[in-house]
């Protein structure tokens, strides 16, 4: 909310510059977020004095003037009728800027030049005399600035009112926390008026059909109004804090609620059918045109201020067309209110009109200060446009706004909340500064009561903040809770192999992305998943910034693969990239969605970048797949199989695998399948892996047990198979793990060959086979009947012939 | 004889001298000290000598043969020597060329930051619980003293999901889940994921927070502003000015936003801190009454404090990275620099 310090000073006297009052309203709990001059639009503008007039040679009504600012002096052409020698004035020199935004220039003038230009208090926006120079008192200064002679400097603050305080969205409300912040006095406005003429009563009635919606409705009437522009000052103080100013009736209107935080509104009466008002539900389908002219469709039971025929408002969010008051208006119907303010809130979020009043309704206004409101308002407007205040007021209020309950308050419990010993005088009177009954009961027992316009303040705790708020958190001691260590007994399993996955991952070389969690629906399309699978049942997003981000994530490998082609179209093609996030499924039975921790990575371009010791080579599968092995390795994983698995949609139907742990699916990891590159644009291949992070939690043991270091050597023996090419390498070294030969230590690939000593169709895959004894050293004998055993079997269950043995 | 011998050796070590290559060496060896050599055939003639000088003589061309021998093991060695030095020089390697280095990969900022945050709270107990981030109404407003239609929803816009769900708009969600659950003593920690529908350039439309809880008997606001002082500290030096100020939220009473002293300009005012010479950095407060009773927790026996920090924005402040949507661009050449 913007406050302007000269309104302010109509209610408190506080001198202080402007940034110590926005620190002790910061520090207080209302945050100042700028604090920014403001004042009447014109700058350049000085004090002058008339040194001599003499009529214009060449026309009737204008004069020669020579003005001076003490150091020098200046001619200047003049109309005005009202000056002469030794009148005191504003003198807008060249260069000046007037309200409007015109700037002075020099001129010539009928033949006569003119070096800037006399003010009056219209030009100047400061009054509204328009019918000659402004007269400037004789005791200013030569040569001063206008804005600073006549104090026309204003500063304004922007304060973020949080949503419990509705009573700071008021000069008074903030004026009030200002005077209690730094032992000024406040001044309430006078909200006694005037009443002549008949009874309202006798000419208006009003009527509420919907109590509970609007418990309160007060009204008066103020007859002979002849609208017209508003003073100056009411002009000017309704500007600095962001209020156009539209007529001396519509201006009080604004100028009550910025006062004191209490909407107000005025109908035309003589556009009030019927001469009476009806607070009532609207019927399904009614129109009612808005003051800002747009038309709406009412939904059934929206809350309208009505007259004995159709709608005239929406209940506490804005006027209608239909009794805006114009330029012929005579009689005002000057409305102050006490709505609902959830009902408020719903209506106005439901039409979309977030407006000022609207704005305080739903957070609630003082009900303490409807009829203050209403009364000087009603005084302000009969002022203001000539008009006369009916006798008396009407106030419907068919169900009573509770009092405020009164609250007991322990010191000693606000002392266990706030680690602050605190002095029950220092707190009794903080809480009658906030304008709270204090009744003290002894025994460090105080009984508060909050006045009507803190209807945030009903419990204990509410009273201990505002103590804490108003003592300042600064003289809060400094404390350590006592030291508690998290239980012996928590298990950081999952935290351990995390930091394994990131260690293992950063040390490869891959780089940690972090994507949106939301994504395209066309994700599953582009990736090729078939209809019936999981990834096509998202979880939507009903109000989404933009379509491409409207559903939540059900794979990461579409992230990583959208973050590759960003990456390219950025020059950078050697990519490692891994992600770990959760990926979103929804469910047919349960409130909320499947949330599954996944593990992702994505490789493309070179396997390393080329330097004068290495040729660019191209990453392949197995860069991929060695990374997940090392990953493996490193979380003590030991049965992890890769099979070949053609079925998933988005990888390459022969180069990719299902990656098992024991028994369970893990994941996958495969090359992209060619169809996806083309569909999402991506121009060269890329590897990608997505893992189950829960597969790898149970699978992983890293704390390790030592191993005997083996006493006596292995003998190694090599075998060349020659084999059909489909048969894996698995499938060729499955027999012999499963033949349960005591010394075979280890059998792994060292060498895979199909070139043109190979039959067609036919591989060479070399295996070397480790024995080992733990009690004594190998000799030939003993390995070669092992040895041939197995080779037997490998032989019998694949078919395979011995290219050679060793 | 003397004179002879003498003679023999002056020779010699002339020819040593002289001598180009290991062969010409090995020559002289054999001429002079071989068994045909020259001095044996002096020695020869040391028969012809009376007897009582043939010791001294002897003796004598012991020592010429030791100094012959000698100095031709001494020029052997020197060229030896002379030669691996030349050896070594022509191995000599570019040793400016580069090396070849492993290409270490990178941890996110949003995540290094986020377990530098949970290492520091980790310290004073708080141990990491985490949640779902699509979460029910209830837990991420109604169990949180934000009842529907009040306006204090308007302090976070949410994205709806069908039903009553929504993506949760912070973690507090997660300390209600965890004080269901469990009795005081809580102190937790819950980094995650959350969501507002809001995107410029300090706002993304998902960010990461970290909120703290602590509830036990005798917790107080102060122990909160001390918990809270030794994090920033930590986490921004321990010199860094801090304050607490009085704020509002639904789930906390007394609230405080924390500010700390500008790190870009040192408090003098900048575009950073909006030229206020502070900069907000999360907030806090006392648990509000209103969130135990929804826990079956009794105000009476237990008191506690929560704590909300945005990650990137205190990543920003540590990296100087002014652009908040760069953390989820995933740009190789952003997440090389960390």
């Amino acid at each position: 909310m913007l406050v302007s310090l000269k309104w302010l000073r109509d209610y408190v006297d506080c001198s202080l510059p402007p940034e110590e009052i926005a620190e002790k309203l910061t520090m207080a709990g209302l945050e100042v977020e700028s604090v920014s001059p403001a004042g009447p639009d014109f700058s350049g503008v000085v004090v002058a004095r008339i040194e001599s007039v003499t009529p214009h040679p060449n026309a009737d009504r204008l004069s020669l003037c020579e003005v001076t600012t003490g150091d020098e002096v200046y001619r200047v052409v003049c109309g005005a009728p009202n000056i002469g020698a030794g009148d005191v004035v504003p003198l807008a020199k060249v260069g000046a800027v007037i309200p409007g935004g015109y700037t002075i220039r020099h001129s010539t003038i009928r033949g006569e030049a003119s070096d800037g230009m006399l003010c009056s208090e219209e030009e100047l926006g400061i009054g509204d005399d328009t019918t000659g120079i402004m007269q400037l008192d004789h005791s200013l200064p030569l040569g001063e600035d206008l804005q600073r002679a006549l104090d026309l400097e204003d500063v304004v603050l922007d304060v973020a009112i949080t949503p419990n305080r509705p009573d700071c969205l008021s000069m008074l409300g903030i004026a009030r926390e200002v005077a209690l912040l730094t032992g000024a006095d406040l001044r309430y406005p006078d909200s006694s008026c005037d009443e002549t003429g008949d009874d309202i009563h006798g000419t208006t009635s009003v009527e509420i059909q919907s109590p509970r919606l609007c418990p309160r409705y007060t009204a008066r009437l103020i007859r002979n109004v002849h609208v017209g522009p508003s003073p100056s000052w009411m002009r000017v103080r309704l500007e600095a804090v962001g209020l156009r100013s539209i007529n001396n009736v519509v201006d009080v209107t604004n100028f009550i609620m910025m006062e004191y935080g209490q909407p107000l509104h005025a109908f035309d009466f003589s556009f009030l059918e019927e001469g009476r008002i009806v607070v009532r539900g609207a019927s399904e389908g009614e129109e009612f045109q808005s003051l800002d002219e747009k038309m709406h469709i009412l939904a059934k039971d929206t809350l309208m201020i009505c007259d004995g025929v159709k709608p005239v408002a929406i209940a506490g969010i804005m006027g209608g067309l239909n009794s805006e008051v114009r330029d012929e208006t005579d009689a005002i119907l000057l409305e102050s209110a006490y709505f609902n303010p959830t009902s408020i809130r719903k209506a106005s979020r439901t039409m979309g009109m977030s407006t000022d009043a609207a704005f305080r309704f739903e957070r609630g206004v003082d009900p303490g200060g409807v009829i203050p409101a209403l009364n000087r308002a009603a005084k302000l407007m009969a002022e203001l446009s000539g008009g006369s205040v009916a006798k008396g007021h009407i106030d419907e209020y068919p169900r009573k706004i509770a009092p405020p309950e009164t609250i007991t308050l322990r010191i000693k419990k606000a002392e266990e909340i706030l680690g602050l010993s605190l002095d029950a005088s220092s707190i009794q009177q903080i809480l009658r500064h906030l304008e709270m009954t204090v009744r003290d009961e002894g025994d460090g027992i105080l009984r508060v009561t909050p006045p009507t316009f803190r209807g945030d303040v009903t419990r204990e705790i509410d009273l201990i903040e505002e103590i804490a708020r108003i003592e300042g958190y600064e003289k809060i001691p400094v404390t350590l809770p006592p030291l508690a260590p998290p239980s012996a007994e928590d298990d950081d399993h999952d935290e351990q192999v995390d930091s394994v996955i990131n260690n293992v991952l950063t040390g490869l070389g891959y780089m940690e992305v972090i994507h949106y969690s939301f994504t395209s629906p066309e994700s599953s399309r582009l990736l090729g998943f078939p209809e019936d699978h999981e990834s096509w049942r998202f979880v939507t997003i009903e109000n989404p910034l933009t379509e491409d981000t409207s559903v939540m994530r059900t794979n990461l490998v579409y992230g990583l693969l959208g973050a590759m082609r960003r990456n390219m179209n950025a020059g950078n093609n050697d990519l490692k990239f891994f992600e770990a996030g959760k990926i979103f499924i929804r469910t047919e039975t349960g409130e909320l969605p499947r949330e599954t921790k996944r593990i992702a990575g994505l490789l493309t371009g070179a396997r390393f970048e080329r330097s004068w010791r290495f040729q660019e080579t191209p990453a392949d599968f197995f860069d991929m797949k060695g990374c997940l092995e090392t990953l493996f390795g490193a979380l003590g994983i030991e049965e992890a199989r890769f099979e070949t698995d053609p079925a998933v949609s988005f990888l390459h139907p022969g180069r990719s695998a299902a990656v098992l742990l024991g028994n369970n699916r893990a994941g996958v990891i495969g090359e992209v399948h060619p169809d996806v590159l083309t569909r999402m644009d991506l121009p060269q291949t890329a590897f990608v892996f997505e893992l189950n992070r829960d597969a790898l939690i149970n699978a992983a043991s890293p704390r390790r047990r030592f191993q005997e270091i083996p006493r006596f050597p292995a003998v190694a023996r090599d075998v060349a198979f020659l084999i059909d090419r489909n048969i894996t390498a698995d499938q060729l070294c499955l027999p012999c793990i499963d033949a349960g030969e005591e010394l075979l230590e280890s059998v792994h690939v060292f060498d895979v060959y199909s070139g043109t000593s190979v039959p067609k169709g036919m591989k060479s895959l070399a295996l070397r086979f480790t024995y080992r004894s733990p009690s004594k050293t190998l000799a030939d004998s003993d390995v070669s009947d092992v040895h041939r055993r197995i080779v037997d079997k490998i032989i019998k269950a694949s078919g395979a012939k011995v290219r050679g043995i060793d | 004889m003397k004179e002879a011998l003498e003679n023999l050796e002056r020779e010699a070590l002339s020819e040593i001298g002289k001598a180009a290559d290991k062969d010409e060496f090995l020559a002289i060896r054999t001429r002079y000290l071989g068994r045909k050599g020259l001095l044996t055939g002096l020695l020869r003639k040391l028969k012809e000598v009376p007897p009582d000088e043939r010791p001294l003589l002897g003796e004598l061309s012991n020592r010429i043969k030791e100094r012959i021998a000698g100095a031709i093991d001494a020029a052997l060695e020197e060229r030896e020597a002379r030669s691996r030095t030349e050896r070594l020089r022509q191995d000599a390697l570019d040793v400016t060329l580069p090396g070849r280095t492993v290409q270490f990969g990178t941890l996110h900022p949003v995540t290094q930051t986020t377990a530098e945050i949970c290492s520091i709270f980790a310290k004073l107990g708080f141990s990491a619980v985490e949640g779902p981030e699509v979460e029910l109404d209830y837990y991420n407003f109604e169990a949180l003293n934000i009842p529907k239609d009040h306006p204090a929803r308007d302090m976070q816009d949410t994205f709806y999901i069908a039903g009553d769900t929504v993506l949760r708009t912070h973690t507090s969600p997660v300390q209600v889940r965890t004080m269901e659950q469990q009795r005081p003593p809580v102190r937790i920690l819950s980094p995650g994921k959350v969501y507002r529908p809001d995107s410029d350039v300090s706002h993304t439309p998902m960010f990461h927070q970290v909120e703290g809880l602590m509830v036990d008997r005798d917790v107080t606001f102060a122990d909160l502003k001390g918990v809270l002082q030794y994090f920033l500290h930590y986490m921004f030096g321990a010199d860094r000015p801090l304050r607490f100020r009085p704020s509002f939220f639904p789930f906390t009473e007394p609230s405080a936003e924390v500010d700390i002293q500008c790190v870009m300009c040192g408090g003098r005012g900048c575009r950073v801190c909006g030229h206020s010479g502070w900069i907000e950095i999360l907030g806090c407060g006392m648990v509000d009454p209103a969130v135990y009773s929804n826990v079956q927790y009794d105000p009476e026996e237990f008191s506690g404090f929560a704590f909300g920090l945005g990650v990137e924005r205190i990543a920003m402040l540590t990296l100087g990275i002014s652009d908040i949507r760069l953390f989820f661009e995933n740009d190789r050449r952003f997440l090389a620099q960390f």
